[in-house]
């Protein structure tokens, strides 16, 4: 079993079809093989453990991900926003490597053991004889480097056999249309970008990249190429928004789905976006890197029924991420291990052949019957929609009761004056953690921290209400849109 | 016969089909196409033909269980014979209708 398999199943029954397009350039299925299958002609029998990409969205991508899974080799794409010392030190725990390189990019810092090469991004003609894929199911396919944003990053490892399960048990092979063109705006590091690629490989359905997001730019391409498909991280959806609110109304005839993950997606942004696009199918896409990609879907039959019912019962359900994909298991357990029934909150854990939960130099994190703890909050609805409440380590301890940032969030980010709101522990003498609040103020409005605090205290139990807010101009975010939690815990603890 | 695991490729003896097994239980079972026994993905087969009752053909990307559905096979190249299971023929199984999520 190899992930090289998707492609070579795409090449033998739709080699003449556009498989990744960029900037003009495209490539064909049967164009993106013979690519793949050089570039891991020169690769092969150099010696290296790991094959190596720098690079923006664009055809290197698509090759590089593929020659390495033909040269049998672990594809480790690399965050291009590094500096040169974080990228060297990266180098250094894959050595020795190939690393490819896009346009423009550098590595300066580069250790022992790597060896640096423009990365492919066009044709190639394939060996007169390619080597078969190796098919070992437990060879790693993929390594990711965490974004680190607590102490050094950590490398996950997706074996074969993980990412297989993933893409055969949620894709159906050819399913798509020739007319249907998927737009991937996440960074090739990202385990959606990686997951998008090959989704849509195995799908049939055309790539094309936007090499770094930008509202503007992915409006305009989303119809210069007829985009059906896209995926978004919250914040680009945010983006496109007020990019369009701004613009005037645009109508995307093409566009028939949009799926959005990565993060928590606030519930008005949400409902903003199902009244900008009419039409369009949403799809919540729950997953992480540690588990291949997607584990829950809540899907557009999920979004339309919620959107038009009065129950609020299903209606909350747009806060909802859905549920396990059917080859995926998932339980809520308590601190003690128990698992917990519907509308008990605890921590989540899954099961099921594409949960990798492995880094490298740590082992494999799955107990000893398969279950992988994601270090994620949260709690089922009686049907099965799962809720999540943010991470373990965000949950605020005050005097003994545990409370979730995600609904003060939601509460805040409810009053019309807030644009975005944060909320972390700080420590308290008093109650061991207390609940403070960072608040941006859209611009114009007003609103006092009393005010905010009366607004929460009239919505959720008085345990909940911030005891300090800080008025911000912004958050600090992270590249793909996650907040950071953590400076912003440090600055009002030290407030 | 052999012993069948996720994961295995197999290739006919009698046609271009190949196949990959998702999902099968412990033990061995044999798997033909075109009546004929297929063969693991590098051994080499003695002459052999396709029966013509057992030509109705496979379809690449196509998932093909037996009855209880206790086995499935993905067909990773598609030919002219038709897969069995320990001499009953397989049948295509219904495609999932999961939304696009990435």
């Amino acid at each position: 079993m190899n992930l090289a398999m998707l492609l070579d199943m795409a090449a033998e029954a739709y080699g003449e079809r556009r498989a990744v397009s960029c900037g003009g350039d495209s490539l064909t299925y049967a164009q993106l093989r013979a690519a793949a299958q050089a570039l891991a002609a020169r690769i092969a029998g150099g010696g290296f453990g790991h094959v190596a990409l720098l690079d923006t969205n664009g055809l290197a991508a698509p090759i590089v991900l593929f020659a390495s899974a033909y040269a049998g080799l672990p594809y480790v794409p690399l965050n291009y926003r590094l500096t040169q010392a974080e990228l060297g030190e990266l180098l250094g725990r894959i050595a020795p490597a190939w690393l490819g390189l896009g346009p423009g990019f550098a590595a300066t810092a580069v250790p022992p053991g790597i060896s640096c090469a423009p990365a492919p991004c066009a044709g190639a003609a394939a060996p007169d004889a390619p080597a078969a894929a190796p098919e070992d199911p437990r060879a790693i396919a993929i390594q990711l480097f965490t974004s680190g944003t607590s102490g050094a990053p950590k490398a996950a490892l997706l074996r074969h056999e993980n990412v297989m399960a993933y893409i055969l048990g949620t894709v159906e092979f050819g399913a798509a249309g020739e007319e249907e063109a998927a737009l991937v705006a996440v960074p090739p590091y990202h385990i959606a970008g990686i997951s998008a690629l090959l989704s849509s490989t195995y799908g049939t359905r055309r790539i094309v990249m936007l090499p770094s997001f930008d509202p503007a730019q992915w409006v305009q391409l989303a119809l210069a190429e007829g985009i059906t498909h896209a995926f978004v991280v919250p914040t680009m959806l945010v983006r496109i928004i007020e990019h369009l609110d701004a613009q005037g109304a645009v109508r995307f005839p093409a566009l028939r789905a949009i799926a959005y993950g990565g993060g928590k997606m606030p519930a008005r942004v949400i409902a903003r976006a199902l009244e900008m696009f009419p039409g369009v199918d949403f799809t919540n896409a729950y997953g992480l890197t540690e588990t291949s990609a997607t584990i829950c879907l809540l899907t557009p039959a999920d979004h339309r029924e919620a959107g038009a019912s009065a129950d609020p019962r299903v209606r909350r359900r747009l806060g909802s991420v859905g549920k396990p994909l059917p080859t995926v298991e998932l339980q809520v357990r308590d601190a003690a291990g128990r698992v917990l029934g519907p509308e008990q909150s605890g921590l989540v854990f899954v099961r099921g052949g594409q949960v990798a939960g492995e880094y490298r130099g740590a082992g494999s994190l799955l107990d000893a019957q398969g279950w992988f703890a994601t270090q994620d909050r949260g709690w089922s609805d009686a049907e099965g929609y799962l809720f999540l409440e943010g991470r373990a380590d965000d949950v605020i301890v005050r005097g003994g009761e545990n409370i979730s940032p995600g609904e003060i969030e939601e509460t805040l980010l409810a009053h019309p004056a807030v644009a975005d709101a944060v909320v972390v522990a700080v420590p308290s003498e008093q109650w061991g953690e207390a609940v403070a609040a960072a608040v941006v103020l859209r611009p114009g409005a007003a609103a006092a921290a009393e005010e905010l605090r009366q607004w929460v205290r009239e919505r959720l139990r008085s345990s909940r209400v911030p005891e300090r807010i800080a008025f911000r101009s912004e958050l600090p975010y992270n590249e793909l849109g996650k907040v950071l939690r953590r400076v912003i815990r440090q600055e009002l603890a030290a407030a | 016969m052999r012993i069948m695991k996720p994961g295995l490729r197999l290739k006919s003896a009698v046609c271009s089909t190949e196949v990959m097994v998702i999902k099968a239980p412990a033990g061995e079972a044999q798997v033909s196409c075109g009546g004929v026994e297929m063969l693991g993905a590098t051994e080499a087969g003695a002459p052999a033909r396709l029966d013509p009752a057992q030509a109705a053909g496979s379809l690449i990307g196509k998932r093909y269980v037996d009855a209880e559905e206790r086995y499935e096979f993905l067909c990773t190249k598609g030919g002219e014979g038709s897969l069995a299971l320990n001499g009953v023929a397989l049948q295509v199984k219904q495609a999932k209708a999961l939304p696009s999520s990435d």
